[in-house]
């Protein structure tokens, strides 16, 4: 076995990891406050790639204004999606709220294509171009510095939740809408925040790995794969979101790597599988207890 | 509820026929059905069979999903285990078409019941994706187990056979698909009408009190899940049988969400909302083509527009009839029967 071959696969996974850690943040964040599953946020994640492939390649403004103007689009349409067409299914079936997300999956997917066309685009290369060697393994700079860039947004989210106002404001409800709301907590506003919140933490995780990967309007296929971390990690766990975001996103990089590509969505499915077998509410996701 | 029109006795409140004047409609809708090939063009013959299958489809899912609660985003997998098993039946062994769609509804059924062993752990979401990894799984086997499936290339079938008759054009199939179609859809109204259908609805109203009342939780959605992918089985295998040709890509994830949409639009739990909504998503992408195909002459890139247009339309009325029309066509269509059982006394 190549050492060195195995390493830098598992560094590129493990990056890759650290992103889709970020997406299932955002996913987590969302399903605490709201309990809606979102199965749009990879469509969201599109959705502000092509802001930014809008904004610094057709509008030739410099990466670093287009980043942040773009990661605003997408937590904006988070936003505005709440507002518009989460907010009246307030009370339905879970699965009644989770086929609306579908549903915007799908318009979302429509009017990209529309504006941009079906054909993969290459986002304008802003990241640095130096290789990046950790010892001897070679990382690719694109990955290695997205990578940090997501990681530093993850780090503001956690002391935000941990620290800020708002974030005891989106804790508190998570824990009792009832009673949050009874304290003066204003339980729809937390509700668009988490989804402003959440879709902002998938936009800049979508411009970061559209850059590394290219972009098509089947982009928002990724959510699958957010999809298995969370479930992993545990629907309402952040800290599973962590960690099932980086092994999930490892063991597709290596299952990739060395059984070949098609072999990618098959091993994370599998252990997904596993999981809802052994322990049905993921690594570290509230059992709940039903009564009748 | 129409005047004069009070039940007497308990066979009566259950009967599937309530009036005479059903009978007569739906006598005159079988009979439409009937003429129907024999009036239609080749383009509308193909549709026909389009929405026979669809509705097979729609029918089993809406077993599952709308009367037991379970969601499923594997009924395409399912569709796929049907369409492979007569692709290959037909490849290798001369059975005619009745046995092959059988044991391709069986396969399925065996196949479906595997799948829903966790709904005993896991409910609600966590079940949607556990089936939906059931799908990932099945499409990479259709991929991959090249020495049955033939990988990426798919297998290519024979047309179906039966006593030395082959069904080779779209004209022939329609005689199998809609009465088969017709058949199956009168099966699962029965299904509603004994226990074990009503257990299914007891257990999607509340699966707890459906416990507690002595209904085996495992073994209904057992059956459930099989019933539903017994369906979805035979409609693959008509789809496998009409196409002639089967792929890993014919039976994409979209396809399972096409399904649970035709079961929201048409109205979650009632099976003429299946049929409609079956019979309404596979005409809509059609209706976009003929009007695309009418725009044309004024503006050259309405192609280019349809496939987004049609990505938009179909999230549209998924959204749409969620948020206005929870109950889907099916109470657009109680509606207006109302409005004319009570016209013109009301208004």
């Amino acid at each position: 076995m190549d050492w060195l071959f195995f390493g830098e696969i598992s560094l590129a996974g493990l990056a890759m990891g650290g992103l889709y850690a970020l997406i299932a943040l955002g996913f987590v964040i969302i399903y605490k406050a709201t309990r809606v599953i979102n199965f749009a946020i990879g469509e969201i994640m599109m959705f502000a790639a092509y802001l930014f492939l809008a904004f610094a390649g057709g509008m030739e403004m410099s990466p670093w204004v287009a980043l942040p103007l773009a990661v605003l689009g997408g937590s904006l349409l988070g936003g505005v999606i709440e507002k518009v067409m989460i907010r009246p299914m307030l009370g339905e079936s879970s699965i009644s709220v989770v086929m609306v997300t579908i549903g915007i999956a799908s318009i979302l997917v429509g009017l990209v294509e529309l504006v941009w066309g079906a054909d993969p685009q290459l986002l304008p290369g802003f990241l640095p171009r130096k290789p990046v060697f950790i010892g001897e393994m070679y990382l690719a700079p694109k990955i290695a510095y997205g990578f940090l860039i997501g990681a530093a947004l993850l780090v503001v989210y956690l002391l935000y939740f941990r620290f800020s106002r708002g974030g005891v404001a989106l804790r508190a409800t998570a824990s009792d809408q009832a009673a949050a709301y009874s304290m003066g907590i204003n339980v729809r506003r937390v509700f668009n925040l988490a989804w402003v919140f959440g879709s902002l933490a998938a936009s800049l995780a979508g411009v970061l790995v559209a850059a590394t990967g290219g972009l098509s309007p089947q982009f928002g296929a990724i959510g699958l794969s957010v999809l298995v971390v969370v479930i992993v990690g545990g629907l309402d766990s952040i800290l599973g979101a962590l960690i099932a975001g980086v092994f999930i996103g490892w063991l597709e990089t290596v299952a990739g790597a060395y059984l070949g590509g098609e072999y990618r969505m098959p091993a994370t499915f599998a252990v997904l599988a596993a999981i809802l077998v052994l322990r049905p509410y993921g690594l570290f996701g509230t059992h709940e207890i039903e009564r009748v | 509820m129409r005047i004069g029109d009070a039940k007497q006795s308990y066979e009566a409140d259950e009967a599937i026929w309530t009036s005479s004047t059903q009978k007569v409609w739906f006598s005159l809708f079988l009979v439409g059905l009937l003429v129907f090939p024999f009036m239609a063009d080749a383009y509308l013959l193909y549709l026909g069979c389009m929405v026979g299958i669809a509705v097979i489809s729609t029918t089993g899912l809406n077993i599952l999903t709308g009367f037991t609660g379970l969601i499923s985003l594997g009924q395409a997998g399912f569709m796929g285990v049907g369409g492979y098993t007569v692709a290959w039946l037909s490849m290798n062994t001369a059975l005619p078409f009745p046995i092959t769609l059988l044991l391709a509804g069986l396969l399925a059924a065996a196949v479906g019941i595997l799948v829903g062993l966790p709904s005993l752990r896991v409910k609600g979401l966590y079940l949607a994706i556990a089936t939906l990894a059931a799908s990932v799984f099945l499409h990479f086997i259709f991929a991959e187990w090249e020495s049955v499936t033939g990988g990426m290339g798919g297998l290519s079938l024979d047309p179906a056979h039966l006593f030395g008759l082959t069904f080779q054009s779209d004209f022939a199939m329609y005689f199998i698909i809609v009465p088969l179609a017709v058949l199956m859809v009168f099966g699962a109204t029965n299904i509603f009408r004994t226990r074990t259908g009503r257990a299914f609805i007891a257990i999607r109203d509340r699966d707890i009190s459906a416990e507690i009342l002595g209904i085996n939780l495992l073994r209904y959605k057992l059956m459930s899940f099989a019933l539903s992918s017994f369906y979805a089985g035979v409609a693959g295998g008509l789809f496998a049988y009409f196409y002639r040709v089967v792929t890993p890509e014919s039976f994409p994830l979209s396809m399972s969400i096409f399904y649970l949409a035709a079961v929201i639009v048409g109205g979650m739990g009632n099976l003429l909302g299946g049929i409609l909504g079956a019979a309404f998503m596979t005409l809509i992408p059609e209706a976009l083509k003929l009007l695309t195909a009418a725009l044309t002459p004024f503006y050259p890139n309405a192609p280019i527009f349809m496939s987004p247009m049609l990505e938009i339309i179909f999230g549209a009325l998924i959204v749409g009839f969620l948020i206005f029309e929870p109950h889907g066509l099916a109470e657009i269509w109680h509606r207006i029967r109302r409005f004319f059982s009570l016209w013109p006394f009301k208004n």
